[in-house]
């Protein structure tokens, strides 16, 4: 074997921490996904922001440096969430209810492929928008846990990845709650199944769609600030974590937001156990190639529905 | 398909345009900084091009078209790095790449569909990106071969390029319209309306599917080849980066998507002013041209779908885009009084040839009424009705119906003591010259509705569904252009329904003009193309379907103010 047993579990162990960050943003797009059906080519570009949201708001003149450089950036991660919601819900209102949901028919030029087009279109604004506003200097949401570690025998363990780990965990439990057992929750779930029935029958389902989109990019967000507070990020970061998220949406089992919770962990798992093999510069070509492999093997994921390729 | 006589208008058109850039470009374009952009616009709208062969006459979408050009680009720089190949050789090379990795990608990514294929197609380029940055390929700059410039397509002067740009636009044009007017190019077209009938029909939708991809990447690759020499600097983010796919389906989709021009109008329009802006702002506003892209696809999309190409050719031709042909029928400020009633109110309506079109309404809102203007048993107050180019205001029935216009009844008007095959017969006298002659018109007629077998039955003893068939048949025997359908739907059971849906489709499908009224929804929505909503003789809503029952005037209309408070989405 090439690698140590010390290797393997400090790969693993950072496997799980980074996962479970991946595993927020993808309970985030899988809400967007299983609810409105709709690929959301922007939801890097929405953890992209999180992590910019994140970042101005600990750094410089940021409001919440009086909370110190412990606390501040997991109330500025967790403050992410509301700041990308709000832009969420206006892009929604604005544009992309106008191509998604019953009302949107098949657009005409693009097939069914108008919400996608357009979540591409949102994807490049933010982006290059984002190239403008914040320029292309890699930033990081700096904490002094970044630098440290904990260590458990051989095994290091960044703080920063500890404490990440453990607000995205109680955030997906918080989330798995309220879609399981609030009336809004259920509301959200119910108007994915059958919007064109729905309608019918006098539920708001351009609301539900809102709502989901919303809060779908809002957490992703959250995830963002989390990642934010150990990783440097430029605006061009979004597209390395897109595919992070479909990888783990789809193997999860698209539309359903338990199924992307672990689909996440394990994407995390694959990325970080693969630089004991690969170089470290292929570790999202081997998220790719895992993509490619469920896509074509397993088409509905571990915990997903069996349902058309469609 | 076009008729050959067309497809040869095509091919002077692209031969005549090719020649006057050549002339302009090579006469006017002074500077070289224009001809570079120029040399881009070109380059960008063959990738476009490429595009559209696969994604606008399939309809599979791919959002990783940059895999191809990136590997076109490689080819020529790692050729000319360490071969010493000429590009003169890489680039023609790069088809054979490009139809290779077409193939290699197509024969598993096939089996997707849908949102699937549109996410491995993504997964693609951006693998390969990380594995050219891995290989130490960041950033490769063509050698300068100064003994031998043109040997190695390094011209001095940039008007080069754009002669070899240009021929490779309309090579990549010949060959979009040679695949438009075959066989090739009417299976792709079958396969984006309906994969599975296509199949069923005997098209080998797999081999049509897989040969497109690799023509397209072919194309992309060579077009990425010359991209290459031309900006000697080749960079795994400039050529495999999601900006490039992006570029390559956004000047389609701008354009108009399964066009010959589309692509074209595209490069021309947002090329430039990408270029442009990033040259201006570039460095005030760095990713200016990403914005520019973002905000172009947007608009396109929310504003005119069908993009330009479709667009301006509707504005001239009056094509709507369910439809195929001109205005069949046009209806304007039609009003009709009874009494103090007014039971139709300034109705404008306009229904392009070949769709199928839908009214609907309350009781009393004036559908029914509507119709008998049109076919001519009421005259109305005011207004103008021209069907197929012509005035038929004030015209009798049978006049209406000569024409071409043919109708049912809400109440079915049948002879009861006739036979089915009789009382269609009777709707054939006003076509056919003999009896005889009427006979068959007739008993084709209920072939198409499929009701022949009970064409002797006495029309008394039939079911709603056989009458309203019946009907349909009658109606149908003149070969009318028009068919307006009173409540064909009404008081039909699930079952039944399906079958009446069935027929009409197909009367849409054979080319015939639909309009239907009816006060229910529910079958509707499913079968129409364009909704109209009256109330009140008046015309309240009109638009797709699933939007015209979300209008909240159309909820208050059938359910009440209280309800459409509840029930309707915010305005758009």
């Amino acid at each position: 074997m090439p690698f140590s047993e010390v290797d393997f579990l400090q790969a693993l162990a950072a496997g799980i921490l980074v996962g479970s960050a991946y595993a927020l943003m993808c309970i985030g797009l899988g809400i967007i996904f299983g609810s409105m059906n709709v690929i959301n080519f922007a939801q890097g570009d929405f953890l992209m922001l999180g992590m910019y949201a994140a970042f101005y708001l600990t750094a410089g003149y940021g409001v919440l440096a009086f909370l110190g450089p412990y606390a501040g950036p997991i109330a500025a991660a967790f403050l992410a969430g509301p700041v990308v919601f709000a832009l969420g819900w206006v892009l929604h209102r604005f544009i992309v209810s106008r191509v998604t949901g019953a009302g949107a028919a098949q657009t005409v030029g693009a097939g069914a492929y108008g919400q996608i087009i357009v979540t591409l279109g949102i994807s490049l604004i933010l982006q290059n928008g984002g190239l403008i506003l914040f320029g292309s200097t890699p930033v990081g949401v700096r904490t002094p846990l970044s630098r440290q570690s904990w260590e458990i025998g051989d095994i290091l363990l960044n703080q920063a990845r500890v404490v990440s780990f453990l607000v995205a965990v109680t955030l997906a439990a918080g989330m798995y709650l309220f879609l399981s057992h609030t009336r809004l929750g259920k509301g959200l779930r119910a108007a994915a199944d059958n919007p064109q029935a729905a309608i019918y029958m006098g539920i708001e389902v351009d609301r539900a769609h809102r709502l989901a989109w919303s809060i779908g990019v809002g957490i992703t967000a959250i995830a963002g600030g989390l990642v934010a507070t150990f990783q440097t990020f430029q605006p061009y970061v979004g597209f390395d974590f897109v595919i992070v998220m479909y990888a783990g949406v789809v193997l999860g089992g698209l539309g359903s937001n338990f199924g992307a919770f672990w689909g996440g962990l394990l994407i995390g798992i694959v990325q970080q156990m693969s630089t004991l093999v690969l170089p470290y510069q292929l570790q999202n070509t081997a998220i790719f190639v895992v993509f490619l492999l469920i896509i074509f093997l397993r088409p509905q994921g571990i915990f997903g529905r069996l349902s058309e390729r469609a | 398909m076009r008729t050959r006589a067309e497809a040869n208008r095509q091919r002077w058109a692209i031969l005549g345009v090719a020649v006057a850039v050549l002339v302009l470009s090579l006469v006017l374009l002074k500077s070289a900084y224009y001809q570079l952009v120029l040399t881009q616009v070109l380059l960008w709208a063959v990738l476009s091009l490429a595009w559209n062969i696969l994604c606008g006459y399939s309809g599979y979408f791919s959002f990783g078209h940059a895999g191809f050009w990136g590997l076109g680009a490689y080819t020529v720089a790692l050729g000319m790095m360490y071969f010493d190949l000429s590009p003169w050789i890489s680039i023609p090379f790069c088809a054979l790449v490009g139809a290779a990795a077409g193939a290699i990608i197509g024969y598993p990514t096939f089996r997707l569909r849908g949102h699937y294929f549109a996410l491995a197609m993504l997964a693609y380029p951006l693998a390969t990106l990380y594995v050219f940055q891995w290989l130490g390929y960041q950033e490769l700059t063509l050698p300068m071969k100064r003994e031998a410039p043109l040997l190695y397509m390094q011209f001095e002067d940039p008007r080069g390029y754009v002669v070899l740009a240009l021929g490779l636009l309309v090579v990549a044009l010949l060959i979009s319209l040679k695949v438009e007017n075959s066989r090739f190019g009417m299976s792709l077209m079958a396969i984006k309306q309906n994969e599975p009938a296509a199949e069923a029909a005997g098209i080998n939708t797999w081999r049509w599917k897989m040969l497109a991809l690799m023509l397209s990447g072919a194309l992309a690759a060579v077009a990425g080849g010359l991209y290459a020499v031309i900006l000697l600097v080749v960079t795994p983010e400039t050529v495999f980066g999601m900006l490039v796919s992006a570029q390559a389906l956004i000047l389609a989709l701008f354009g108009g998507v399964g066009s010959l021009w589309g692509p074209v109008i595209g490069a021309v329009v947002l090329v430039p002013l990408a270029e442009g802006l990033n040259a201006e702002l570039g460095d005030v506003l760095p990713g200016i041209q990403g914005v520019v892209y973002g905000v172009a696809i947007i608009a396109i999309i929310l504003l005119a779908p069908e993009g330009v190409y479709w667009r301006v050719l509707d504005r001239f031709s009056k094509r709507a885009p369910v439809s195929t042909g001109a205005d069949l029928l046009v209806l304007r400020d039609i009003g009709i009084s009874f009494g103090g009633l007014r039971a139709l109110d300034g109705i404008d309506l306009t229904l392009p040839e070949g769709g199928l079109y839908g009214i609907i309404g309350p009781n009393g809102a004036g559908k029914t009424t509507l119709f008998n203007v049109i076919n001519g048993f009421l005259d109305s107050d005011s207004g103008a009705i021209t069907f197929a180019g012509e005035p038929i205001t004030g015209l009798r029935p049978n006049q209406v119906c000569r024409r071409g216009v043919g109708r049912t009844f809400q109440v079915v008007r049948a002879f009861p003591r006739m036979s089915v095959l009789e009382n269609v017969i009777v709707g054939a006298f006003i076509a056919a010259p003999t009896d005889a002659v009427a006979r068959d018109m007739a008993l084709a007629a209920l072939e198409r509705v499929g009701l022949v077998d009970q064409a002797e039955k006495i029309a008394g003893g039939l079911t709603t569904r056989e009458l309203r068939l019946m009907e349909l048949a009658r109606a149908l025997v003149p070969h009318p252009r028009l068919m307006l359908l009173d409540e064909t739907l009404a008081g039909l059971g699930h079952d039944d329904l399906g079958g009446i849906l069935g027929v009409i489709r197909q009367l849409r499908a054979e080319g015939i003009t639909v309009l239907i009224i009816e006060h229910t929804m529910h079958a509707m929505v499913q079968l129409v193309d364009h909704f109209t909503v009256l109330d009140h003789g008046r015309l309240i809503a009109t638009g797709r379907p699933q939007d015209v029952v979300r209008d909240s005037r159309v909820i208050e209309a059938y359910l009440g103010k209280k309800w459409s408070d509840r029930v309707a989405v915010p305005a758009k």
